[in-house]
């Protein structure tokens, strides 16, 4: 029944959408948004309290019977799908006002926009090979179509044809990988995963894994994988790469916690792998972020690093499976679980915060901007909320996740495992190097964007859109509950962790007062930020009754220099200029500089960096070039002639009759070799 | 219990600084100040009205609170042997850290804030700094987490010494890496000259250019308290466990006291590093809580 409404909804709508005026297709998104979410969080809060759903279809003679069940991870990601893409809506809404001319446009947009949400909720619930990936299907196409939202422009096109490109070689692994399972169990369900894993040889349960693993890491965006993302990202609308960053990505992860649950062995090197990628992407990540001139760029490597610290998440609790370590197991993936939520909130609200102040400035390059808490100062605070969140400090959200991960992986030092301490200990210097790196990134990207002075003229008149704030706000709630009441994320979250610890074959089932230290230390947690946030108010109480009032106002001291102009400003890229230096072998700088010619020098110098991403030129660009040159050798055969071409088609005919009687003559050969 | 210890680092602060510049006087042949001199200056600061730049907005009057209530939350946090600090739990030290991160974020874009090209400077380098040393206090932390077994201040610091003579020198090692850390963290010799007087060559005090009034005497009060915090977790690695309480309120004072004079001695005899010289130096900290890292694997006979 749910699960009719649910694709009801979305035909419904889309008539609708179809039919109202501009101003009202926007409405009526929501409210089908709304809906649905509000079906599937029904489902979900269920499942989360132990009532599992489960739903079957019959789907035609060649699908076969459909299984739809909703379990506690399903159910964890349901709820912050729904979460993310309602206030997403609700922001693209407003985002989307200038456009309510382009009827066209929005006709696809919107429609997209529900479907996509069904999609997903397709791939956390459905069982069933083929309809699992025909729901992953219409998740790359749907969001394709919404990247390219702004399609009179070449680079956004062209970002998502490489999006367009990237995902399908993501699906081809998913593919692969779907019909080894298939031929292997006979089956489309997807249990047979672990049937077959159940039995067959480690090596090649592990082979399998990393065919997962590629396939749902392309979607993520771990290092190697993440090419598509710095792209997509700046390319579409703000909400879109706000649920981009917060939703989609974390299919990705979903699909490989799901393949951890399916597995039956070799945890510890399925650990050791997801670490060691994770550990690459985190600092990658953030690196490639602090270098970025564009906000939104700057925000989508950053969620590399994020996808970093989830997995790492992830690869401590499958250390903690493999060694049979409850608390690294609660500790792993419950930080991976909660940093999944916790990005998805504040990477979509620093997203909102992004489009707000693109609509207002119409640039997106953070070298222009500055300045901007005197005229938009609510987004500032959403902003600066994001950042905070963001480097996990403290008292927000990002916090908690980042504190679990790290006890995780002290408990991994203190329980003094066999092998994995010296991994751990990598895993948590790079954790609190990302840590310093992102409040590198994040101070330069708040500071230089919101304060100091505008760096550019800001276009007349300057307005913030006020009705634009609203489901910044709603995220900023969750962020704060958070981080302020993490054990009772923690407790919610604890079923779709506890599925981890029963994994069959591998640990008896737990009595879940083993992750009741957590719990405690989590309310240990709250206590010490509400205290924090107390004395900050009565120190900030104090200075009011103690100070005396304000001598004066006066301009920035300046050695005395009493003319500054806003353009002698410390830069975005003299601000990391220290750290770019100390890792230049990791980057690719292209600089272009003018020479100073004359006594007096009458043009002005200008000095460019434009960073580029090294890997991508290693690992895309090169065998790209590679391929393209071997392609070039057949030029010949695109040669215009409408003759030769259906010659070729009349070959590649024949060549098609004729496989069935090569088979048999091969078959022939064979049998008649045997014989010999 | 915890109250005690919390008092013990906030009495200490007071006399920190004054024995650094006493020590560094009498090591240049001058009499010098009363070791109370900078805490009058606090106090005298903390009375006087400000005077703020017209381009600053909000954060820059916040941001000095919040750096000074950062470091109160953490000194909260500091044990005292293996009696707890007033917030103990498995993984404080995550907090510790986290928290004073936050202050420091806040200084850094308050400095920002002001949209001056010297300040930015500082803060650029502020950034830089502090996470370069980032590492080595996790890598130390998650050494003495293997070497005792467990996570929480209060608990590593109870267990350090039950085992032999070789802890305490590793405890000696951590305490020159937390030295360390403390003249980095405090922007002093040799990263850092605190009396400078060119804007280029600073980078803690050119962050603060702009503050004055009480913001300032929060901003140097919390310096002050940082150094005694430093000094209080090198203490702990030498506090035995199960002492008396006079005996180790003694061995805390001379730890402090000695640890400002050797500041004050570093700080005497060494000059300023070339700035571009820094990260390297603050790099080797990693490696020097690698070399710790290293000790206790070999204590555990994980290596052979």
């Amino acid at each position: 029944m749910p699960v009719a409404v649910i694709i009801a909804t979305f035909f419904i709508a889309s008539l609708f959408i179809l039919l109202v005026g501009g101003r009202w297709k926007g409405f009526v998104a929501v409210a089908a948004v709304l809906v649905n979410g509000l079906v599937s969080a029904n489902i979900a809060i269920r499942a989360l309290t132990g009532q599992a759903f489960e739903e079957h279809f019959y789907t035609g003679l060649y699908f076969g019977e459909l299984a739809i069940r909703v379990d506690a991870l399903s159910a964890w990601f349901i709820l912050l799908t729904d979460f993310t893409l309602l206030t997403g809506i609700l922001y693209g809404m407003r985002y989307l006002k200038p456009y309510e001319g382009k009827a066209a446009e929005l006709n696809v947009h919107y429609p997209c926009y529900i479907l996509i949400h069904v999609a997903m909720l397709g791939i956390f619930t459905i069982q069933h090979l083929l309809w699992f990936l025909t729901a992953w299907e219409i998740m790359t196409l749907t969001a394709f179509l919404m990247i390219i939202f702004d399609h009179g422009k070449m680079e956004v096109v062209r970002a998502g044809i490489n999006f367009l490109i990237q995902a399908h070689i993501s699906f081809t692994f998913l593919t692969v990988a779907f019909i080894w399972i298939h031929l292997q169990s006979g089956a489309y369900d997807l249990a047979g995963v672990s049937t077959y894993l159940s039995r067959a040889h480690p090596a090649l349960g592990f082979l399998l894994f990393l065919l997962f693993f590629a396939g749902f890491g392309i979607k993520a965006g771990f290092v190697p994988f993440h090419t598509w993302l710095p792209y997509a990202h700046p390319a579409a609308p703000a909400h879109v790469s706000g649920v981009l960053s917060g939703v989609l990505i974390k299919l990705g992860i979903f699909g490989i916690l799901r393949i951890i649950l399916l597995a039956r062995g070799g945890f510890v090197l399925i650990g050791y792998t997801i670490l060691i990628f994770s550990i690459v992407s985190g600092v990658y990540g953030v690196v490639m972020a602090i270098v970025q001139h564009n906000l939104k760029k700057l925000l989508a490597y950053h969620s590399i690093e994020n996808i970093g610290i989830i997995g790492m998440g992830m690869g401590v609790g499958c250390i903690g499976i493999g060694l049979k370590n409850y608390l690294l197991i609660f500790a792993g993936f419950g930080a991976a679980l909660l940093h999944t939520l916790n990005h998805a909130l504040f990477k979509s609200l620093l997203f909102y915060a992004a489009g707000t102040v693109h609509q207002a400035t119409h640039t997106m390059d953070i070298e222009r901007l500055g300045g901007l808490v005197k005229k938009m100062p609510h987004t500032t605070v959403l902003f600066l909320a994001g950042s905070v969140a963001i480097c996990g400090l403290p008292p927000l959200n990002g916090f908690v996740s980042e504190f679990l991960l790290y006890s995780g992986l002290f408990h991994g030092m203190a329980a003094n495992l066999e092998t994995s301490t010296l991994l751990l200990l990598a895993a948590l210097s790079a954790l609190a190097l990302i840590g310093g790196l992102a409040m590198l990134c994040f101070t330069k990207a708040f500071g230089i964007i919101f304060l100091g002075r505008p760096r550019h003229l800001l276009p007349e008149p300057f307005k913030e859109d006020r009705l634009g704030l609203p489901p910044g706000y709603l995220t900023l709630a969750l962020m704060v509950a958070i981080g302020l009441l993490p054990s009772l994320f923690l407790r919610l979250a604890a079923p779709a962790i506890a599925l981890f610890t029963s994994v069959p074959g591998q640990l008896p089932a737990v009595d879940l007062a083993s992750h009741i230290p957590l719990l405690s230390t989590m309310q240990a947690i709250s206590v010490s930020t509400v205290v924090f946030l107390l004395m900050i108010l009565a120190i900030l109480l104090i200075k009011r009754k103690l100070a005396s009032p304000v001598a004066a106002w006066s301009p920035t001291w300046g050695c005395g220099y009493a003319a500054p102009t806003a353009r002698l400003q410390y830069t975005a890229n003299s601000f990391v200029r220290p750290l770019r230096k100390l890792i230049r072998p990791l980057l690719m700088m292209n600089k272009s500089e003018g020479v100073i010619g004359g006594v007096f020098p009458s043009d002005p110098i200008r000095s460019d960096t434009h960073p580029y991403d090294k890997l991508e030129a290693t690992l895309i660009d090169r065998p790209l070039r590679g391929l393209r040159r071997f392609l070039g050798r057949f030029d010949f055969l695109q040669n215009g002639s409408a003759p030769a071409y259906i010659l070729y088609g009349m070959g590649f005919i024949v060549l098609v009759l004729l496989i069935p009687f090569l088979a048999d003559a091969v078959t022939y050969l064979f049998n008649l070799f045997k014989q010999v | 219990m915890g109250i005690l210890n919390f008092l013990l680092i906030a009495g200490a602060s007071g006399i920190f600084p004054g024995i650094i510049i006493r020590t560094k006087s009498r090591f240049s042949g001058r009499k010098g100040p009363g070791i109370f001199q900078p805490l009058k200056d606090v106090w005298k600061l903390l009375r006087k009205g400000a005077v703020y730049s017209e381009t600053t907005s909000f954060i820059f009057q916040i941001a000095p609170s919040i750096y000074f209530a950062s470091v109160l939350m953490a000194i909260a946090m500091i044990p005292f042997g293996s009696k707890g600090g007033l917030i103990s739990f498995p993984g404080d030290f995550v907090f510790f850290a986290y928290v004073l991160a936050l202050g420091k974020f806040f200084t850094i874009i308050a400095a920002l804030d002001t949209g001056s090209s010297f300040e930015g400077m500082g803060a650029s380098r502020e950034a830089l700094y502090s996470l370069l040393a980032e590492p080595a206090f996790f890598i130390l932390m998650g050494s003495f987490a293997l070497l005792t077994g467990h996570t929480s201040f209060r608990e590593i610091f109870g267990s350090l010494h039950f085992g032999s003579g070789i802890s305490y020198a590793i405890g000696l090692l951590a305490a020159f890496v937390i030295t360390l850390t403390t003249l980095i963290e405090n922007s002093r010799m040799p990263i850092d000259d605190p009396k400078t007087h060119l804007e280029l060559t600073m980078v803690h005090e050119v962050m603060i250019l702009d503050n004055s009034g009480f913001d300032l005497g929060l901003i140097l009060q919390t310096g002050h308290l940082k150094f005694a915090m430093y000094g209080a977790l090198i203490a702990n690695f030498f506090l035995t466990p199960g002492s008396e309480l006079y005996y180790s309120i003694g061995i805390f004072l001379v730890i402090e006291v000695l640890f400002a004079v050797a500041i004050g001695v570093i700080e005497s005899f060494m000059a300023r590093f070339r700035m571009n010289h820094n990260p390297q130096y603050i790099f080797t900290l990693t490696s020097m809580s690698l070399l710790i890292f290293l000790g206790v694997l070999l204590l555990l006979g994980k290596i052979v």
